[in-house]
């Protein structure tokens, strides 16, 4: 199930839908819409995305909802940003360090 | 100083991540960041910890290991061999937190120090685990937070671990 969520997030496109999913419910075709890519393709990218469950598409008369599921990709965004938190702190700190060593040298 | 963006890839579905960092520092001197005890201790470890190397010998057949202790008294150590010590260029050494149920969850980590233009040093390093859930469980863990906050992230982490298959 998680492997699914970060193959779902790989892609360029997918991460685009999310982002813009992010602030504001849309219909597939007002998704479509934002994007160059046919509807055909957008609608593939909105189903792995729903597969996973970072979005549900809810039918409403004529019209398909696509709604981000907050909860799942919390999970995904804590997963990365908890390495990078690590690393950055950890870098900033050397960079200070390195800057330091530098002084003194000169 | 403009602050430098630390980039980490990890594919889903693949066995290792990398890391990759620029430095307004030659590579000889971030390399030795890496090499010098009394340097490596300056950066490692959140500031909040106390962070204790036991053993550091940075040599091939070397052994290391560190000990990070919060206010609390927890402690959570990680320990590894140097597989390669090469200046200033490459780094390779195995790595491995003590923290989990059972041993031999060990990453191989390759260190690059790349010289660029303008006296600056770009890192790349490269971790690769025995498997993909050791890769995602170990990242996702939260490990490091769990040495950050102390017992309670511990247990967290460890459920986090089991729910994961890795226990």
């Amino acid at each position: 199930m998680k492997r699914d969520i970060f193959q779902a997030i790989a892609d360029p496109n997918r991460r685009a839908i999310l982002d813009l999913l992010a602030t504001q419910t849309l219909t597939l075709n007002g998704v479509a819409a934002h994007f160059d890519i046919s509807r055909p393709a957008v609608s593939k990218h909105v189903k792995i995305l729903a597969d996973c469950g970072l979005v549900t598409v809810r039918q409403q008369g004529r019209e398909r909802y696509c709604e981000i599921q907050v909860e799942q990709l919390t999970e995904v965004v804590e997963w990365v940003d908890q390495c990078r938190q690590t690393w950055e702190a950890r870098f900033d700190r050397l960079d200070a360090l390195l800057q330091e060593l530098q002084e003194k040298e000169t | 100083m403009m602050k430098k963006k630390t980039e980490i890839t990890a594919v889903p579905g693949h066995q290792e991540l990398f890391i990759t960092r620029e430095f307004d520092a030659p590579r000889e001197l971030v390399f030795k960041a890496f090499t010098d005890p009394t340097l490596l201790t300056q950066w490692l470890g959140p500031r909040e910890l106390t962070m204790v190397l036991d053993t550091f010998e940075p040599r091939p057949g070397g052994s290391w290991r560190y000990v990070h202790t919060d206010a609390h008294g927890g402690s959570f150590g990680f320990h590894g061999v140097f597989h390669e010590v090469n200046y200033p260029h490459q780094i390779i050494q195995t790595f491995e937190f003590e923290g989990l149920p059972e041993t031999g969850h060990v990453s191989l980590e390759t260190a690059a120090f790349e010289t660029l233009p303008g006296n600056k040093t770009r890192l790349t390093i490269q971790a690769v685990y025995r498997s993909v859930a050791d890769r995602d469980g170990i990242v996702q863990s939260g490990m490091e937070r769990g040495v950050t906050d102390g017992h309670e992230r511990l247990d967290t982490l460890l459920a986090s671990l089991q729910a994961h298959n890795l226990a």
